[in-house]
């Protein structure tokens, strides 16, 4: 279910503004790696190359490769909405459809796929979905009811289960709390661990407390000023970054000093 | 005394902002509400005034009515008259809409969703500028240039549909008929149909798009699973509108069809339905009396029609308003 991801010498660019430069990485399967960094670093821009979701921006283009267990996902033969079906995605602002009830929503992507899904299959995939979002419990009585009712930890949960039901290999999270309270924030960051079991999960946030709290890796973007393309400025285990990093940006930004 | 002085100092002053807020307020909602009942004043108005000028049609016998009116038919009485101009007016507008909807609807996701955006912009402007047309310029475009083209296609309809009772032969020539007053509806009723969705369509939240694109949607199951729920009721209003100008158009009708005043599905047929607004228009110079009020009779029914369907789909819409993306 979980896969790994080898990024090697990747540009992102906005038609001709480079917005990232060169950036090479290992993710690891069933690992959490967070990538923190300033407002406008560009880490949320490298997280949506991840499932090619930055070109669906007109104008947006990138250069290297991201390949996934060796098939470089930018590859000539690859479409693009078939990456998305493989790497599911959670957004910065909940966003379930305002049109589909509750079970509507955990079903959105697997009826893309599978037109013909039983009925019990479905009632199968919605109640193990949701259990394994943590929602189960509170929606389990009103299934039927528009997903966009819910509160809005509740609704960023409901996003998680539709983004599981379809079973991605990698799960990728664009600042998944930022819109939520603490203890939204806490049932998210207790779920990511457990999700970890299952999927490769690559997060972006704020929160330098989150990013330690949840993740294996960290990745630290940073932007040199106005203009300049954001830059991966190092990469190790989370334990090692918060403790001692070894570039100075790394330690200031992670200290507080800037940011 | 200091204390409450310091304590009431900004009391007064919050109250005396707020009261020259309240002054606004008040301003912009009497504006408001008096202009929300201004629209139903002309409406009762409208109403109050068709009631009170068909009475007298209303009132009178049918032996009256075919004594004192010339063009009314014999053994008729105002329901038997209305009722096919009613017919002929929805089966009009109805094939209008059923062809001029789903255009109208693929349209406005090309602007919105497919073409680049300088073609999406021309091809918006164009769209408004159909809607600039008067109506008398359509009916002329469909009686000289729509009607001799369409004709060999609705012979040829009729020859091999014509088992269907819509496509009946024998095929009308020169094709005065129903169906290509229907196209030519279309065409008219297309552009405001068209530039509401396209609107409606481009205010679909990025947020859900994305949603839709991230689960592995190509495009056009995002525009299914995104845009067009989104924008369901929004296409609603948008087709209400273009049928309440369908319903009412009077000098296209009136300058193609040829007409009759029977319950015929027969669209490729020359004189066989009538609309209520052509009528109108074709009766009221010669119409005095008696007559005009019997013509006004039937321009209460219009009213009537067209409030019913509006208030249908205000009720569809209504209907699943939990689930609209507006709460």
């Amino acid at each position: 279910m979980a896969q790994r991801i080898d990024v090697k010498d990747l540009n992102i660019f906005y038609s001709d503004f480079l917005a990232v430069e060169d950036v090479s990485m290992a993710i690891e399967p069933k690992s959490v790696t967070a990538f923190i960094g300033p407002s406008g670093c560009g880490k949320s821009t490298f997280l949506r190359t991840l499932n090619r979701m930055h070109e669906v921006i007109p104008g947006a283009r990138v250069e290297g490769t991201v390949a996934m267990e060796g098939v470089d996902l930018y590859g000539d033969d690859v479409d693009p909405v078939a990456v998305r079906r493989q790497v599911g995605m959670v957004f910065q602002r909940p966003n379930p459809f305002p049109t589909m009830s509750i079970e509507e929503n955990v079903l959105a992507g697997v009826r893309l796929v599978n037109k013909k899904i039983s009925k019990s299959d479905a009632a199968d995939l919605v109640e193990e979905s949701l259990r394994h979002a943590n929602l189960w419990e509170e929606v389990k009585d009103r299934l039927a009811k528009p997903g966009s009712g819910l509160s809005g930890g509740q609704q960023q949960r409901l996003c998680i289960a539709r983004a599981i039901a379809v079973r991605p290999q990698v799960l990728l999270m664009d600042e998944p709390c930022s819109a939520l309270d603490p203890i939204s924030t806490l049932a998210i960051e207790d779920l990511i661990t457990e999700l970890k079991q299952d999927y490769t999960i690559c997060i972006v946030t704020h929160n330098m407390q989150q990013a330690a709290r949840v993740s294996d890796r960290t990745g630290f973007f940073n932007i040199a000023g106005t203009g300049k393309p954001g830059k991966l400025i190092e990469m190790d285990d989370t334990g090692v970054m918060f403790s001692s990093p070894s570039e100075q940006a790394t330690e200031d930004y992670i200290s507080g000093r800037f940011g | 005394m200091t204390t409450t002085a310091q304590q009431d100092a900004p009391r007064v002053r919050t109250r005396r902002r707020r009261s020259s807020d309240r002054g606004v307020n008040r301003a912009f909602r009497i504006t408001a509400t008096g202009a929300g009942a201004l629209i139903l004043a002309v409406l009762a108005a409208v109403a109050i005034f068709l009631v009170i000028e068909a009475w007298p049609s209303i009132s009178a016998g049918s032996e009256t009515l075919a004594e004192s009116i010339s063009w009314f038919p014999e053994d008729a009485n105002l329901l038997t008259f209305v009722g096919p101009l009613v017919f002929g007016t929805l089966l009009g507008s109805a094939l209008a809409m059923l062809i001029a909807v789903p255009l109208a609807i693929g349209i406005a996701l090309f602007i919105s969703h497919y073409a680049p955006r300088r073609m999406a912009q021309a091809l918006g402007y164009v769209i408004d500028l159909l809607a600039a047309i008067p109506s008398v310029v359509y009916g002329l475009w469909g009686a000289i240039v729509v009607t001799p083209v369409v004709q060999p296609v609705w012979e040829w309809l009729s020859s091999t549909l014509g088992w269907i009772p819509l496509f009946a032969g024998p095929a009308a020539n020169p094709a005065r008929v129903m169906l290509t007053v229907a196209v030519v509806l279309a065409v008219m009723i297309l552009p405001i149909i068209t530039a509401v969705s396209r609107e409606v369509f481009l205010q679909t939240p990025r947020l859900h798009e994305e949603a839709a694109l991230a689960l592995g949607a190509t495009r056009w199951e995002m525009i299914r699973t995104a845009v067009l729920p989104f924008a369901r009721s929004g296409i609603i209003s948008a087709s209400m509108l273009g049928l309440g100008r369908a319903l009412g158009e009077t000098m296209a009708v009136l300058m193609i069809l040829s007409p009759g005043a029977m319950y015929s599905f027969a669209v490729l047929q020359a004189g066989q339905q009538q609309t209520i607004a052509a009528n109108i228009a074709a009766q009221y110079p010669e119409a005095s009396g008696l007559g005009v009020s019997t013509l006004i009779a039937t321009g209460l029914a219009l009213f009537v029609i067209t409030m019913a369907v509006n208030m249908a789909a205000r009720a569809i819409v209504a209907r699943r308003k939990d689930f609209s993306g507006a709460n």
